[in-house]
């Protein structure tokens, strides 16, 4: 446990240096892209490791399924450098520490996470989620820590997990139900890459979400609505389950707009652009992101992460653009109520 | 005494008189540390006239009288220490004037600041007063009384900065107005050009006088506020970090915040900085030169600004109820400060003496620092939460206070609304020039002593 699952050959021999070559921050040409991820691979200094961003996307671009965002991350931790200011990075770890302050609902062979997040727990409920909100968990127990990839702390991700996937496993579940892609990426990919077992089945809540439309497609009204999607960091951990937004959106009636910015090619939400880099590049992709969303015509937009829609709410609205949780828009198209945050 | 109970009733009426145990028992005590003590008659006059004659009593008498807000100070600057009448001014709360163009109000002396608020919210939604993070029954003439603080002090100094006027009830019961009121209709002016009167009244802590009118500068309020948080580990780099800051000239205000609970919040010094805009342009582009301001900080990555998402709101709240919760943490809800008026440049030694008292009395721990009149000072609070059920927790906190304030005074700091004890430690302290001045102004105006006796008794 605890080493990275990571082959120096297959990145020798890559073809195209995808991970550098398509990254959004930085700009490489292809020999130069490989040659730094070289160096990355061998423990030499590359500017790679002062500039990443921490967007997560050169683990969706490597063709190979090679983790090269994490082993950045390593190489960046081992390196001492330091992605956000210090005393932020501190503030996570700290604020992120579990304290027995867990909250554990009806459990039996389903938990549903919430990782440590509320406002998730407030978006599983209504028929959608009738037969399993009561199993919900929350708290820093549950949480999962691939947030501090973004502060190249795999230290703290490798010492954490483990005891996560404990506390699931002190429950007895045979199921987690993650309704954040972070949760779903950790243990499917984190896990995988250090060798780290998940006794339990992670389960999607887009796939879930999807299960749940079909039961209850007698009650769905289209929304005839479109609307643009907010593809969030984590989402890049587990691409295979991308398409799963465009299956939804069909379903519940909802066009989603072609535009600039999006699959491979997405902006994060800039929240953690804001730490590592600043004002000035964070508001940069926000309005190129925002500007893009109104260019394309949207009417909402569809967020997957609540952390993505609390930072981009405000812009959007400003933008005449509605946003809304996915979860919320299938409850709408139901004819619960959702939840759009004005 | 019965003489002076019914004289009492004379003046006021009987609802407004009283001398039964259970109302002497509130207005014995604040929620600080120091010990209570019994007046012997509280009184609650509704007019000038009233609190003439009281005064007039009191001073023919010789019976000591305590003038009193909200008796929110914490450092018991309104315990009746000597006894006698305990003033209580809350009936005396009308808005008198708003003067929209000259920007000011004139209130009477018992008016809170949650009434004031209101009033300009209401009526003069582009106005605002300096609002100090006290609960909003605390009352104005009360906190420049006592050169409080409030959310536009670092743009304008303190509170007491802010006076346009006052109309005072010397001890001897003459009424006095103060500034341009003493010459015409009009209070935009509480000394300059004439000689500055009301330094004789301001900072005294009702030991000269009984303040029954005040005139109030009032400020544009902008239609947006917002707030940006920085954060850094390292002490020394906050007095920089102000400083840049200060440079900008735009900000609303400025805090400094640290403490060990919860664990987010470990560790770290948390600086939180306020604007103001009318348009989003106004507060993007003063966003920018925030973060601009404080780059080299992140690029040397000592500092960063924090996600706000969960935290704005309460950040904006207008007065704040943190404090409050903070107070309960040891549960029993107690809590008090010292709060020394000091140099920003002094911020690691303070913030090192706080941490050092809370180890060595074994209580809990907050700071607040704010910065006054665009970085020339700042109140830097030492505060520590109590369970007023634990004397020995109380017993500790007020030691820790004493120190704290011997620390301040040998730091070359100012102690803020001192207690009657740590008034006798700054006298101490006093060039002697300065402390003969201070009892010869005393002298004149309370020549019976009966105005907060125990309070800055000079002589």
């Amino acid at each position: 446990m605890d080493a990275l699952k990571f082959d120096e050959k297959v990145c020798a021999a890559c073809p195209t240096a995808d991970c550098l070559q398509k990254c959004q921050y930085q700009v490489f040409q292809k020999d130069e892209a490989h040659q730094e991820m070289m160096k990355v691979v061998n423990g030499e200094d590359s500017r790679v490791l002062h500039d990443c961003m921490t967007c997560y996307a050169c683990e969706e671009y490597c063709p190979s399924g090679n983790h090269p965002y994490y082993l950045i991350s390593e190489r960046r931790e081992e390196k001492g450098i330091l992605t956000a200011p210090r005393p932020i990075t501190s503030q996570w770890i700290n604020m992120t520490a579990m304290q027995g302050k867990q909250m554990v609902g009806k459990v039996k062979e389903t938990a549903v996470s919430s990782c440590f997040i509320p406002a998730l727990a407030g978006l599983a409920s209504g028929e959608i989620f009738k037969d399993v909100a009561q199993a919900m968990v929350f708290g820093a127990e549950f949480m999962c820590p691939a947030v501090h990839t973004h502060f190249a702390q795999m230290s703290v991700v490798k010492e954490r997990l483990p005891k996560v996937i404990e506390n699931f496993n002190r429950l007895g579940v045979k199921e987690v139900l993650c309704l954040h892609d972070e949760c779903y990426g950790t243990y499917t990919s984190i896990a995988r890459a250090y060798g780290i077992h998940v006794p339990f089945e992670p389960i999607y809540y887009m796939d879930f979400l999807l299960d749940r439309l079909n039961a209850l497609k007698d009650r769905i009204r289209p929304l005839h609505v479109k609307a643009a999607y907010q593809r969030p960091c984590s989402n890049r951990l587990i691409p295979d389950k991308h398409h799963l937004v465009k299956d939804i959106l069909d379903v519940v009636g909802v066009e989603l707009l072609s535009r600039k910015y999006q699959d491979e090619n997405s902006l994060c939400c800039a929240e953690i652009l804001r730490s590592v880099s600043g004002y000035k590049l964070a508001n940069d992709v926000q309005q190129r992101n925002i500007d893009d969303m109104v260019d394309a015509g949207a009417e909402y937009c569809v967020f997957n992460c609540p952390a993505c829609q609390s930072t981009l709410s405000d812009k959007g609205a400003k933008g005449g653009i509605k946003p809304i949780h996915i979860i919320d828009l299938c409850k709408m198209a139901i004819g619960e109520k959702g939840g759009v945050t004005q | 005494m019965k003489d002076i109970h019914r004289s009492l009733i004379e003046i006021l009426g009987e609802r407004s008189v009283s001398n039964t145990p259970e109302e002497l028992w509130f207005y014995s005590r604040d929620p600080g540390v120091l010990p209570p003590h019994l007046p012997d008659y509280v009184v609650a006059p509704k007019t000038t006239e009233q609190v003439q004659k009281v005064v007039q009593l009191a001073n023919r008498e010789k019976v000591p009288i305590v003038p009193m807000g909200n008796g929110m100070a914490l450092t018991g600057l309104v315990i009746p220490l000597k006894g006698g009448i305990v003033m209580d001014m809350k009936r005396m709360n009308k808005i008198l004037e708003v003067n929209e163009r000259a920007r000011y109000a004139v209130v009477e002396g018992g008016t809170s600041q949650g009434v004031l608020k209101a009033h300009l919210q209401n009526h003069y939604p582009h106005l605002r007063h300096s609002l100090p993070d006290a609960p909003p029954t605390t009352t104005i003439a009360a906190n420049v009384s006592l050169h409080g603080q409030g959310r536009l002090t670092q743009q304008y100094g303190f509170n007491s900065d802010m006076v346009t006027g006052l109309e005072v009830v010397l001890p001897t019961g003459d009424i006095c107005k103060i500034g341009s009121p003493s010459l015409g209709p009009y209070w935009f002016s509480k000394g300059p050009t004439l000689p500055d009167l009301s330094g004789l009244f301001l900072g005294w802590l009702g030991t000269t006088g009984i303040f029954t009118k005040v005139g109030l500068k009032l400020y544009p309020n902008k239609k947006i506020r917002d707030v940006e948080l920085f954060v850094t580990d390292r002490v020394e780099l906050v007095p920089e970090i102000l400083y840049r800051l200060t440079h900008l000239e735009m900000l609303e205000d400025l805090n400094v915040w640290f403490q060990p609970k919860p664990l987010m919040f470990k560790g770290n010094y948390h600086i939180t900085i306020y604007f103001t805009g009318d348009t989003e342009e106004e507060v993007e582009f003063k966003r920018k030169l925030i973060w601009d301001a404080l780059q080299p900080m992140m690029d040397t990555k000592d500092g960063g600004f924090m996600g706000l998402q969960f935290m704005k709101e309460m950040l904006l709240e207008m007065p704040q109820r943190g404090i409050a919760a903070f107070a309960d943490v040891p549960k029993g809800g107690g809590f008090e400060y010292s709060g020394p008026i000091t140099l920003i440049e002094h911020f690691p030694q303070y913030a090192a003496k706080v941490v050092e008292l809370a180890v060595k009395y074994d209580v809990l721990y907050a700071s607040s620092a704010r910065v006054i009149s665009g970085g020339h000072s700042m109140m830097f609070s030492i505060s520590f939460a109590f369970n007023r059920m634990d004397p020995a927790m109380m017993g500790r906190v007020k030691q820790a206070l004493d120190e704290a304030t011997e620390f301040a005074l040998d730091m070359g700091g100012i102690p803020w609304k001192p207690n009657f004890m740590e008034q006798q430690m700054t006298m101490k302290r006093m060039d002697p020039n300065t402390l003969k001045l201070l009892q010869m102004v005393k002298r004149n105006l309370d020549p019976h002593a009966i105005m907060n006796p125990g309070n800055w008794e000079v002589n």
